[in-house]
């Protein structure tokens, strides 16, 4: 407030520094880790359950490609349902038109190609990466209180009358504003640590399951997950709710003042918009 | 680029979406195209063998006591395990080999040992025996589970007495890959004495309580069972103990790893 009483925004600092460097890092890997481990995934497109799973077993989901009059279909098959995905699943087409009997479509793998060995190589490294950095995040997150202080949620917001209004608040596609932006909201709080401590640890011990050497000094990865066609699944799961999760992400960054979010999230510096005046 | 009959009243639509998802792939390839090239290039080959580097040491530091892989109980064996790789092997000398049931095989185990080994089918059936009902991985991912029965590879290795610099095991295999002049297309792989004396390390000759299938390598395959599936050499003819492996085919220490493949196969 100025001295005239009228609502000014005011500069607060956001993000330390440990969250935004590993929060960009986090960025690099998670989308290099996707599109690599789409292009493992393209080696053999189908999810089994249970210990073992290979051609000629019944599975879960797979992609796949047939002929219709010399036409390549894309099909994807969810739980014994086929849905014709041509264009980019099962069937994609290259630069020429010509139609590629591929799961995902170049455009989304890394490599391009249709290189296992390049695929698995790029997979790795970046687990090595993603797996070290979030251990930096954890360790600096822990120590420094940003785990209790901005994501665990504080007790007033975990009536349910609150928790009933955010979820209005977000239908509404309304950000906060004034006092209430200081923090972050109690959906964002619950989303943060469902991510960070659900689906990201999950995803590294659903991964570390498919490595037989991995299983062979900690065999109890297998009873976790239930085999390691089941941990192969989980981590294909997973690794969509993480794409949900960066997709609605991107989204609430864009309807609540992309600018702004973005220099927070660079600079560390985020202007807290004054309360809307009645 | 799509042609088809018009069926539904939107197919116009979809056409023109497919088309344009199309163009993007198009775009978006001739990038990655580009990519591609650097992806597994000089600035990136370094990074990515330096990921695989830290992968062995930590997984040789959480197997340093060399536990066994799980082994399973026989209801869970699969019914029709695929096959990997060559399923038969072609030219004459291996169909000769076969018609004879392997009678006329010998498996040579050479190189830095001490007493060169010419060994007969039945010499290494002769052997104390190991059978495990373990998974196969393939590095594609699908798996399988199989019984196997055979010679554990340091039996072998003791008794031609392995000399103090050998630190590799290769396995020379049967069935040609790449047709051309020399053996350098020929399936091959190495394995470090970490894995060679590991007790799951054996030489098979029988698979799900009968003789090891040709589809399956006979007559005798690897299962080294840390790793993934093309490490597990199948049709071998030779054990050479080596203390580096530049000097074989092209240098990466296999048939796959000659070709971009990561020699640690324990991912």
């Amino acid at each position: 407030m100025n001295e005239q009483g009228a609502p000014q925004p005011e500069v607060i600092r956001r993000h330390s520094l440990s969250v935004r460097l590993t929060h960009w890092v986090n960025v690099v890997c998670l989308a290099m880790l996707l599109m690599s481990g789409l292009a493992i995934f393209n080696a053999h497109p189908l999810l089994y359950w249970g210990h073992t799973g290979h051609r000629g077993m019944p599975f879960l989901f797979g992609i796949g490609a047939k002929s219709d009059n010399g036409r390549a279909v894309g099909v994807t098959r969810i739980a014994g349902v086929d849905l014709e995905t041509t264009g980019v699943l099962g069937v994609s087409y290259d630069g020429d038109g010509r139609a590629l009997r591929r799961a995902f479509p170049p455009w989304l793998t890394l490599p391009s190609n249709a290189s296992l060995a390049l695929a698995r190589d790029w997979h790795f490294l970046l687990a090595w990466l993603f797996v070290i950095n979030g251990m930096v995040y954890l360790g600096f997150g822990l120590l420094s209180g940003h785990v209790r202080r901005d994501l665990l949620p504080a007790a007033d917001q975990l009536r349910a009358r609150h928790i009933v209004r955010e979820i209005w608040n977000h239908l509404r596609l309304r950000s906060p504003r004034g006092e209430a932006d200081r923090r972050y909201n109690v959906l964002q709080k619950l989303t943060y640590l469902v991510v960070a401590f659900g689906l990201l640890p999950v995803m590294v011990l659903s991964g570390l399951t498919m490595s037989p050497a991995v299983t062979a000094a900690a065999p109890f990865l297998f009873d976790l997950f239930g085999g390691r066609q089941s941990a192969r699944t989980i981590h294909f799961i997973t690794a969509n709710l993480l794409v949900l999760f960066v997709l609605v992400h991107v989204l609430q960054v864009l309807i609540s003042g992309v600018f702004n979010r973005m220099r927070a999230m660079v600079t560390g510096r985020y202007v807290i918009r004054p309360e809307r005046t009645p | 680029m799509n042609h088809r009959p018009m069926k539904r009243p939107f197919s116009r639509l979809l056409s023109r979406r497919q088309l344009l998802t199309a163009s993007v792939a198009t775009a978006a390839s001739a990038v990655l195209a580009g990519c591609d090239d650097i992806a597994g290039g000089p600035p990136f080959r370094a990074a990515l063998d330096f990921g695989e580097m830290l992968s062995l040491r930590l997984q040789r530091l959480l197997l340093a006591r060399q536990p066994l892989v799980r082994e399973y109980a026989p209801a869970l064996i699969s019914q029709d395990f695929p096959p990997n790789g060559t399923e038969m092997p072609s030219g004459f000398a291996y169909f000769e080999l076969m018609i004879s049931q392997f009678a006329r095989w010998r498996l040579t185990v050479d190189g830095l040992v001490d007493n060169p080994l010419s060994l007969s089918l039945a010499e290494l059936k002769a052997m104390p025996a190991r059978t495990q009902i373990t998974q196969h991985n393939c590095d594609e991912g699908w798996t399988a589970i199989g019984q196997w029965t055979g010679v554990p590879l340091v039996q072998v290795l003791r008794q031609a007495g392995l000399k103090p610099e050998a630190r590799y095991i290769v396995f020379h295999c049967l069935d040609e890959m790449v047709r051309g002049p020399d053996r350098s297309g020929f399936y091959y792989e190495s394995i470090d004495l970490f894995d060679a004396f590991h007790p799951q390390t054996i030489l098979a000759y029988d698979m799900n309580g009968s003789t090891l299938p040709v589809r399956h390598g006979a007559p005798l395959r690897l299962r080294v069972e840390r790793h993934v599936g093309y490490k597990h050499a199948k049709f071998i003819t030779r054990i050479e103990a080596v203390e580096r492996l530049d000097r074989i085919g092209r240098g990466k220490g296999g048939f796959w790893e000659d070709r971009g493949y990561q020699w640690y196969g324990g991912i």
